[in-house]
């Protein structure tokens, strides 16, 4: 290993090394800085650089097998779903006149019910998370926190079977209510499903499913606001609920909306408990949140039909899950947008 | 206005932190309360705006009056008393998500009080100026508090706790966090403010008692189960100079521990 080099790599160890060793290498770098003297041939510092080259070989393979498999799993999306940009009525699924009248419908899908998901798990996740951190501050809130953070671990499947065989119908009868009574709400319009397989229910278990990843994240976020300013405010004279709402919330501001993206993105690609629950129509764009008559969702509609998939109808499903990555990819570049942004001028 | 601490205990669980302090604090005055580490001066600080209840498991006996309404009586809503006593802490803390003049403003909006613009730009300019931070800032007051220097930010935070018009204002420790300029920024502003306002000041720093305090109180423990008791309280030329009790003038002159 040429010299030049190796003083580097030792200077990398000093770096990685416990601040006491920092502290005097630094000093001895100033005073003594010819290296033979300092590291003299099998000291145990040698031993650390190899120690110190397996690591970053590793680290670096790591780094490029991962960038590689993104690029893999994109490229093999792009190539494998590409021929169906040129399909018609004959070849694609569902007789979808092209590629696109299949895709948007499912996408809105998608969205609207990550969207309703999200509108239920958020307050709900928040809620949890103030409560737990700062009303609850004992043992019950702890209690609670790791309850809501094993809900994390059911399986995707078992959540499905939960709103197929009980949400859906314990459901029925509310969402009847809701079309005779607040009918005039567009939402509610219409003649509600007898089956309770909804989208509203859909997003219900979705919302169920999100609620950890909000909750614990915003859980931290709301741990990280300094007692100081918990403390400032209520030397002011706030109450409890003013110093949530003016300075907790606004100083955890940037870490829930971390959360709730991160949840955003879990709901857009769920795919089993939304195929199990929910009842789609193909080619619906509805608001419609009782109806029997249902927009799929993207993941749903992939894990439905590749079993009988066959020609291009495989192609089609392929470049959905392209589609589905790229709404997924650009909501997460959003999030990470919305984050910087909100976190500007704190901390 | 008065303060009148009558048989107060303090206690953090079974731990007690202020032993029976009776003390009568002066309006209009800088009142220090000095002592070693551990002698439940900031504890007693702590229960003149009721914030020593905050910390799940405290408990306080006793009487604090200001003038003659007792804070401690089962009517007073303590989120009332903290509003009617201002208090600076250790480490300033600006809110970092509020500008300067929101810093300023923040006791009116976190007790839901609304102010007119001109009566908010009246608040924040006469607050700004009694905390001798106004000719720095006036120019920036949309900018984050927290962009502010350290001893900057001290003061954002007595203006903060001027800015509502306290009875008393209570320092724990104001400059302790500070660089030598800014303490003497503070001090300074000390002077200014004890020609309105009853001040009461934790500090650690004896000269800086000596020079800002026109009362001390020395408080002492005998062991870390017992709890802090008064062990002599005067104007601050008596005590520095012709201490009556022998542990005062051990403390003052070094000779503690």
């Amino acid at each position: 290993m040429p010299l030049k080099q190796f003083g580097r790599e030792l200077l990398v160890i000093d770096v990685l090394a416990p601040s006491d060793t920092v502290r005097s290498s630094g000093a001895r770098h100033e005073n003594a800085p010819h290296l033979s003297e300092v590291y003299p041939p099998g000291a145990p510092q040698l031993r650390q650089a190899s120690h110190r080259d397996v690591l970053r070989i590793f680290s670096v393979v790591a780094a490029v097998v991962t960038l590689l498999l993104l690029g893999g799993v994109v490229v093999f999306l792009a190539i494998e779903g590409a021929p169906a940009l040129a399909g018609t009525s004959e070849n694609l699924p569902a007789g979808a006149s092209s590629i696109w009248a299949l895709a948007g419908p499912l996408l809105f899908g998608s969205l609207w019910a990550s969207a309703l998901a999200i509108a239920v798990a958020a307050p709900l996740g928040i809620g949890v998370a103030l409560f737990s951190v700062l009303v609850m501050r004992g043992a019950l809130g702890r209690w609670l926190g790791t309850a809501i953070d094993v809900l994390a671990a059911v399986p995707s499947v078992v959540y499905g079977l939960w709103g197929l065989m009980v949400v859906a119908p314990q459901t029925v009868r509310i969402y009847n209510w809701l079309a005779t009574h607040l009918g005039w709400i567009p939402f509610f319009a219409g003649q509600p499903s007898t089956t309770g397989r909804t989208i509203c229910t859909a997003a219900l278990v979705l919302a169920i499913m999100i609620l950890p990843i909000v909750s614990s994240v915003s859980r931290e976020a709301i741990r990280l606001v300094p007692s100081s300013s918990i403390e400032g405010a209520q030397a002011l004279g706030a109450t409890r609920q003013e110093m949530i709402r003016r300075v907790v919330l606004p100083e955890a501001r940037s870490g829930i909306m971390a959360g709730i993206m991160l949840a955003l993105g879990r709901a857009l690609g769920e795919t089993m408990a939304v195929a199990m629950v929910l009842s789609a129509t193909p080619f619906l764009v509805s608001f419609r949140l009782l109806s029997s008559q249902n927009p799929g969702t993207v993941a749903a509609y992939i894990a439905q039909n590749y079993p009988e998939a066959h020609g291009l109808e495989v192609n089609a499903l392929v470049w959905l899950g392209l589609l589905l990555f790229a709404v997924t990819f650009v909501v997460s570049f959003f999030a990470r947008l919305v984050v910087r942004r909100s976190s500007g001028g704190s901390r | 206005m008065t303060i009148k601490i009558e048989n107060l205990n303090a206690y953090y669980g079974a731990l007690q932190a202020v032993a029976d302090v009776s003390l009568t604090i002066q309006e209009c005055a800088v009142t220090a309360l000095i002592g070693a580490s551990g002698c439940g001066k900031s504890t007693l600080l702590r229960c003149i705006n009721r914030m020593h209840e905050i910390i799940p498991g405290a408990l306080v006996s006793g009487v604090v009056r200001l003038n003659e309404t007792n804070l401690y009586e089962p009517q007073a809503d303590p989120v009332a008393v903290r509003a009617r006593v201002g208090m600076v802490f250790q480490r300033p803390n600006p809110f970092p998500t509020m500008s300067i003049a929101e810093n300023v403003l923040a006791g009116f909006r976190l007790r839901g009080e609304r102010l007119s613009k001109t009566e908010s730009q009246e608040t924040v300019e006469h607050a700004l100026s009694a905390a001798n931070l106004w000719s720095e800032v006036k120019d920036r007051l949309k900018s984050p508090g927290t962009g502010l220097s350290g001893g900057q930010q001290q003061r954002l935070c007595i203006a903060r706790a001027l800015a509502s018009r306290p009875d008393v204002l209570l320092m724990d420790e104001p400059c302790s966090a500070l660089d030598p300029a800014s303490t003497g920024a503070i001090e300074e502003l000390l002077g200014e403010l004890r020609l309105a306002h009853t001040v009461v000041i934790v500090t650690h720093n004896l000269s800086q008692a000596m020079r800002v305090a026109d009362q001390v109180a020395f408080m002492a423990t005998t062991s870390a189960a017992n709890g802090g008791h008064l062990v002599e309280y005067g104007s601050s030329t008596q005590m520095f100079d012709h201490p009556a009790q022998s542990a005062t003038q051990d403390y003052i002159a070094g000779r503690f521990g």
